[in-house]
């Protein structure tokens, strides 16, 4: 066997030349020039333009107080952004400066050697004191902070002012009362579900599990255990997935939901109520329910308290492999100063990062109240732990919902199996 | 494949020595590199865009890496095996590994169930129907498997969708059930592959020389009959490739199970080794992990094929 013998010396030829897979080097650059070009991504939203215009105007300002250094945005679409970013990260060379992200992201990208520690810079700024804690900690990890909290979203509960008028009922003000209240509503409206849910919605069931005391994970830094199988999670767990089935919304229907879909089902008026973003009031207004619905923050356990809300948004971030460090830190803090926010706010609705900002601009569009209330009352983020990408990903609680709205397993054995999984990701990941 | 020769002498020895058998080389060439140049363009193709692929995959399932391997974010560890043992110890590979072999068999079984019928029925129709049906079966050939996926999925969507309305069935839900997703999956893909099935096997019918059927018919052979007795053993060599392509296609499914079920279905129970090896290698970034699982379905898609054509050799049959 002739052959054999010569592909074996080929093998073993190719296998010494190249004894490990490709990585690229991502060292920090050492350069630091104060001319020339800076890339930059932001997310392309579906109605770009007023961004656009807020950030060109800051680009205006920029340039002209830098001298010789010119900026070109690219506005990337969100659903490709992963490979997108993963690919500058393998390329430095090719790679942005500055880029927008989503705050869920920032422990994989520090981990991936992506971006980088801005801590100095960004203790320094004077507008830094005003953000609010939660979009601070979705920039930090270990500690060290890698980039500026661009908007933050929050949700909180729609619901038909025409259906609860009509069937005399009041705004729920605990979460017991907002699950017989959905139950109420669809026994007299069968043809809708009484709160749109979804068993794929994670963000959407965050809130009943942190209203009854329970977490997805505990710990801090690199160490992170598994909540999501403690008894106040299991309760939470509970709440909400009891909203699924033929008294609110049908497992058979409800259970491969996501967020986008209740919020579809709301604004096509087949719900009466749903859980939705600040940024899903376009989205609404757009639908057949406009001018027939309210927003109020969901409610938490005891009566008039606010379920602890998920604090979403997006960030602003430098590239470690930069060349132009000093410049696009600088260009960092101007798109995200207390004025770009404000008029990014006054363009696309984007809620801003600064706390009195935020106050301000509530003071001026009624329908942001519920949303600013909420994030006053509490929010809470995902673990600072890049194994959060992973379990995200592989879809570990939208799983885990599943498996009880549809009767595969009980709330203790689903619960119990997504904190084993979630613990190997925080095991491997660190 | 043999390599023209000019004498007649070495013809006649080659034809006695190798009795029709076209794998050795002439003995002309033994020991010179000629046939290999001849071959290299060949095998410079094959080597660039198979064998040189297969070993990056293999080379990456037996190490550590992730998107922060990639980009530098750490530095790469050489673990062996290790991925192979994660992904055997893990159960859900397991489960996920039996359903994509049971789920490929009943595509397969189906495939060319309907593809065979339907080429027997080509034969016995009238022009017009005949290519009618070639039409609509090339229709679903040419039809890109995202769109062909996401039209099925409206046709059982529960609803707006008319199959529901024409059996009555309000808002039953197909994609809800493990079962019913599957096999509406199943009808999805075997809707797509049937045409190649059809088509090569109505060719090879064609081809069958039409004194031996009418002999048959002569004798009193039902249509049954002459399938088996006839049609199926002449068509051997193209079923047996019309099987193991199917065979490869239907393990490897991909596009119809994650657009259909939307990634795995509720609670990954619609889940096959490609969505899954694609999860962990993609979604994940654990490229190492997803590697392994490549590799894993490569052996058996490697190993199903040899089995199979190792037993039709064994029946004297060549390909």
């Amino acid at each position: 066997m002739k052959l054999s013998a010569r592909m074996v010396a080929v093998a073993a030829v190719l296998a010494t030349a190249a004894c490990a897979p490709q990585t690229s080097d991502n060292s920090s650059s050492d350069k630091d020039e104060k001319t020339g070009t800076l890339r930059v991504w932001l997310f392309q939203e579906v109605n770009n333009g007023p961004k656009e215009q807020v950030v060109d105007s800051v680009l205006a300002e920029f340039e002209k107080a830098h001298k010789d250094t010119e900026v070109t945005v690219e506005y990337i679409p969100v659903e490709t952004r992963a490979q997108r970013i993963k690919a500058a990260f393998n390329d430095p060379a090719s790679a942005p400066d500055l880029i927008e992200y989503g705050n869920t992201d920032t422990a994989g990208y520090v981990k991936d050697g992506g971006l980088a520690d801005v801590t100095a810079e960004f203790n320094a700024w004077k507008e830094a004191k005003d953000t609010d804690p939660t979009a601070r900690q979705s920039v930090t990890v270990d500690g060290k902070i890698y980039g500026a909290p661009y908007f933050v979203g929050v949700r909180a509960l729609y619901y038909r002012t025409d259906v609860f008028d009509d069937l005399g009922l009041d705004v729920p003000r605990t979460q017991a009362e907002l699950i017989s209240t959905a139950k109420e509503i669809r026994t007299a409206r069968p043809e809708m579900y009484g709160i749109a849910v979804g068993g794929a919605y994670t963000y959407g069931a965050m809130p009943f599990i942190w209203a009854h005391g329970g977490e997805l994970a505990t710990g801090k830094g690199g160490s992170y255990a598994s909540a999501i199988d403690s008894p106040e999670s299991r309760k939470g767990i509970e709440a909400y997935t009891s909203l699924f089935g033929d008294d609110n919304c049908p497992a058979a229907k409800c259970a491969g939901m996501g967020g986008n879909d209740t919020v579809t089902a709301f604004a096509s008026g087949k719900a009466a109520m749903a859980i939705g973003g600040d940024f899903s009031h376009a989205a609404v207004e757009a639908g057949k329910v406009k001018g027939k619905y309210a927003v109020v923050p969901l409610p938490g356990v005891e009566a008039g308290s606010i379920a602890p809300a998920f604090a979403g948004g997006n960030n602003l971030g430098v590239l470690k492999s930069t060349s132009h460090r000093t410049l696009a830190v600088d260009l960092m803090k101007r798109l995200a100063s207390k004025e770009a926010q404000g008029a990014l706010f006054e363009g696309m609705g984007f809620l801003p990062t600064f706390s009195d900002v935020r106050e301000q601009v509530a003071a001026k569009e009624a329908f942001v109240k519920p949303f600013v209330e909420t994030l006053a009352a509490d929010t809470k983020f995902v673990p600072a732990s890049p194994a959060w990408a992973q379990i995200d990903s592989s879809q570990v609680l939208p799983t885990m919902f599943q498996e009880i709205v549809s009767g595969k397993k009980d709330v203790a054995s689903a619960s119990g199996d997504a904190a084993k999984k979630m613990n190997e990701a925080f095991g491997s990941a660190g | 494949m043999t390599v023209p020769t000019s004498s007649g002498a070495l013809e006649r020895r080659r034809v006695r020595v190798d009795r029709g058998y076209s794998r050795s080389s002439p003995r002309l060439f033994r020991g010179s590199g000629i046939p290999w140049l001849y071959l290299a363009p060949a095998l410079v193709v094959l080597g660039g865009l198979l064998a040189y692929p297969i070993y990056q995959l293999g080379l990456i399932s037996l190490f550590h890496y992730t998107q922060a391997q990639v980009s530098g974010g750490e530095a790469t560890t050489f673990e062996g095996f290790g991925n192979y043992a994660e992904l055997f110890r893990d159960d859900q590979f397991w489960q996920v590994l039996l359903a994509t072999v049971v789920f490929a068999a009943a595509c397969v079984i189906s495939t060319l169930a309907v593809g065979c019928a339907l080429a027997v029925l080509l034969t016995r129709v009238r022009a017009v129907p005949r290519l009618a049906l070639m039409l609509a079966a090339l229709g679903a050939w040419a039809t890109p498997a995202i769109t062909g996926s996401t039209v099925w999925l409206f046709l059982f969507d529960a609803d707006f969708g008319p199959v529901n309305r024409v059996l009555g069935l309000g808002d039953h839900s197909w994609t809800y059930g493990r079962f019913s997703a599957f096999f509406l999956v199943l009808l999805e893909v075997v809707w797509c592959s049937f045409p190649f099935v059809m088509v090569t096997v109505y060719a090879g019918i064609r081809s069958v020389p039409s004194e031996v059927l009418e002999a048959a018919s002569l004798d009193g052979a039902s249509q049954w009959r002459i399938w088996r007795s006839v049609l199926a053993p002449m068509l051997r060599p193209i079923l047996v490739v019309v099987t193991i392509q199917s065979v490869i296609w239907d393990f490897k499914v991909f596009t119809q199970i994650y657009v259909m079920t939307n990634g795995g279905g509720i609670a990954g129970q619609n889940m096959v080794l490609n969505v899954y090896a694609y999860q962990q290698a993609f979604a994940s970034s654990q490229y190492s992990l997803g590697a392994a699982i490549g590799v894993v379905m490569l052996l058996i898609l490697l190993a199903v094929t040899l089995v199979y054509l190792r037993l039709l050799r064994r029946q004297g049959e060549e390909l």
